[in-house]
């Protein structure tokens, strides 16, 4: 397990217990239960109380979390017959967007999602979940498709942001995402958004305008990095907690403000304590909100779709 | 760019310091330090005669000289809910709205107008960098709604000029929300079957640009903009190696396949003017029947000829000092 900064007492105190432990292996004379089962519930009784009151930055961190469960283990839990496609047709494959055919609780749909990837080497050849103009075409060619054959859609959303890169640039990044946006909203099948990590900006929107939008409780989603934020309005990148905590990133606070439908309850430490936990609520989640939207007729998708971004902004939070 | 340059300029400066003009008779171009008259400024609707700079021009400025007659009708937006995150960073955004309104006059950072340009009726939204840096929050958004509504009612086309650093941070993810918001905008025009041309100007970036400015019908840009998504400073620090010259500027777009054209200013309501008598199935103006635009030179404006001919600062330097124009 990686700690966050804010977790060191926990380290420390699962970290006894872990030496308990190994100690005892050596000794089969010495009975340490007692004294482990009192360090393991302290340290849950401190998870506890840390994942109850954290603050804005401290979820950005939980979002980054390298152990979080990322768009590829949901995808391999969660669906079944899973069939990759690949490649814009026009330029390359893009490693960072996954997405195929898929049967999510036995009904086929479009699955796509941003992938960050779990080791240096995979996160190297994901480009750690950061898109290219590529992977939002590839997107587009999949939602055109999961709409000709009445499919419905089903993202994961998990990206720092599209990639600031000069190829990225120079093949049109703006026209991919503003292209993959228009997509998300002109095709008459439903889209279901799931928010597992980062939700970064422009990158985000374009696979994140969707009927429904879940989000886990400890993910984030927002305009612009804390960093990048604190460094343009604070003039410092030292105040990304201050950037954080008024951005508003929070999946209570979008709740709040109505750009999303749900927050999904995470395990006590995080998803990346329980992924499998983490993944069944997401599952859930999806399909309850692919349920209600089952039985709308193409048009009524298109227009729940489009009210809902048109009615975001009327309120205010405290 | 030559003699007259090097030689007038010390002669300006000696001028400047002699005699202090008013500041708003004399502009000295940012890109060839050439001083202008301001009145032939407005003339040439702020691009600068020696160096094609373009210079910014003002929402109400940029309406006035393209509409016939500068005759235009201002299309009135709906307040959006202030402050909506209550947002403070070192200053209050309250506060920060309250001097981009005083600094410009201007409620918000688009403007909306309809009226007839080339005889055709259009609507136009017109982003305005000098507030806030045509920053795209709840208002940018609910404007291009209002623009696309307007259109729609009125059958005519949508123009929008863009301009904006990028998103409304202190609106933050409402901010982002406009991305989908303005694209439905587009899509409403779209549907109606009407034209929806973007005139793309400097600078273009972030949200903005992916979304609404790069999803129109015709994408025009002005010469020299910054078009881009991430900005050169962040993909430097992010690739760690210089940029090509003129990467992200609107002639390397062109180039790229991301614009129809880049046309300059003076141009512009020409251009715009034979699209949409096309787009909208109308006949061509006959020779000599293309309504005059308004003029941005009010009538209380100094003449060239009314600064003393002693005092001027070496007159032949500004208005032909360049022998190619
Ligand atoms: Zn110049």
């Amino acid at each position: 397990m990686q700690y966050l900064d804010f977790e060191k007492g926990v380290a420390e105190l699962e970290g006894k217990a872990r030496e308990l432990r190994a100690l005892a292996r050596d000794d089969a004379q010495m009975d340490i239960s007692e004294e482990v089962e009192r360090l393991e519930g302290k340290s849950s009784a401190l998870l506890q109380d840390l994942y109850g009151k954290l603050t804005p930055w401290q979820k950005c961190q939980i979002a980054r979390h390298p152990e979080r469960p990322h768009a590829q283990d949901y995808i391999g839990a969660l669906f079944d017959d899973m069939t990759p496609l690949a490649g814009d047709r026009g330029f390359s494959e893009d490693h960072a967007v996954i997405g195929g055919l898929a049967r999510f609780r036995n009904e086929p749909v479009m699955v796509i999602g941003q992938e960050k990837g779990a080791d240096t080497q995979s996160r190297l050849h994901r480009n750690f979940g950061m898109a290219r103009p590529e992977g939002y075409r590839k997107a587009i060619r999949l939602m055109d498709m999961a709409d000709r054959f009445n499919l419905p859609v089903v993202t994961f959303v998990d990206t720092p942001g599209a990639y600031p890169g000069k190829g990225a640039e120079e093949r049109g990044q703006s026209e991919a995402i503003a292209r993959a946006t228009e997509k998300c909203l002109e095709i008459g099948v439903p889209i279901v958004t799931a928010i597992i990590g980062e939700g970064g900006s422009g990158g985000a929107v374009a696979l994140a305008t969707a009927n429904r939008l879940a989000m886990l409780e400890h993910s984030v989603y927002s305009v612009i990095s804390p960093e990048g934020c604190a460094s343009i309005l604070w003039k410092s990148a030292d105040r990304a907690q201050d950037a954080a905590a008024a951005l508003r990133l929070t999946a209570q606070d979008l709740k709040q403000l109505e750009v999303i439908e749900e927050v999904v309850p995470e395990p006590v430490g995080g998803a990346q304590r329980d992924p499998k936990a983490a993944i069944t609520a997401v599952g859930d989640a999806v399909a309850r909100h692919l349920a209600e939207l089952r039985a709308m007729s193409r048009d009524e998708v298109r227009k729940d779709r489009r009210e809902k971004f048109l009615q975001i902004g009327r309120v205010r939070l405290s | 760019m030559n003699w007259i340059n090097n030689l007038s300029l010390p002669k300006i400066n000696d001028f400047f310091q002699r005699r202090e003009m008013p500041e708003n008779l004399w502009r000295k171009c940012e890109n060839c330090e050439q001083m202008i008259f301001h009145r032939e400024l407005k003339q040439n609707l702020y691009v600068c005669p020696h160096c094609e700079h373009h210079m910014r021009i003002s929402p109400t400025e940029r309406l006035e000289s393209l509409y016939d007659f500068g005759a235009y009708t201002v299309v009135d937006v709906p307040d959006p809910v202030a402050d909506p995150l209550n947002f403070r960073d070192e200053k209050r955004y309250t506060d920060r709205l309250r001097d981009a309104r005083r600094t410009t006059n201007e409620k918000e950072a688009v403007v909306v107008a309809h009226g007839r340009i080339g005889d055709v009726d259009t609507v136009s939204a017109v982003q305005n960098f000098g507030f806030m840096g045509g920053s795209m929050g709840m208002a940018v958004g609910d404007s291009l709604l209002k623009a696309a509504e307007t259109a729609v009612e009125r059958k005519s086309p949508l123009l929008v000029f863009s301009a904006a650093g990028g998103a409304r941070m202190q609106e933050g993810i409402l901010s982002l929300m406009q991305m989908p918001r303005s694209t439905i905008a587009v899509q409403m025009v779209r549907e109606a079957g009407l034209p929806y041309i973007t005139i793309i100007t400097h600078p273009t970036t972030g949200g903005v640009t992916a979304s609404y400015a790069m999803l129109g019908d015709i994408q025009i840009a002005e010469p020299n903009a910054l078009i881009c998504f991430a900005g050169p400073r962040v993909i430097e620090q992010t690739i760690r190696e210089k940029l090509p010259e003129g990467f992200q500027r609107s002639e390397y777009l062109l180039e790229h396949g991301m614009l129809d054209m880049v046309t300059p200013r003076t141009r512009l309501r020409a251009e715009l003017v034979k699209i949409l008598r096309m787009l909208m199935q109308l006949p061509m103006l006959p020779a000599g029947q293309l309504p005059e635009p308004g003029s941005l030179v009010r009538d209380d404006e100094p003449e060239m000829s009314e600064v003393e001919a002693a005092e001027q600062p070496d007159g032949s330097a500004v208005k032909s000092s360049d022998p190619q124009s």
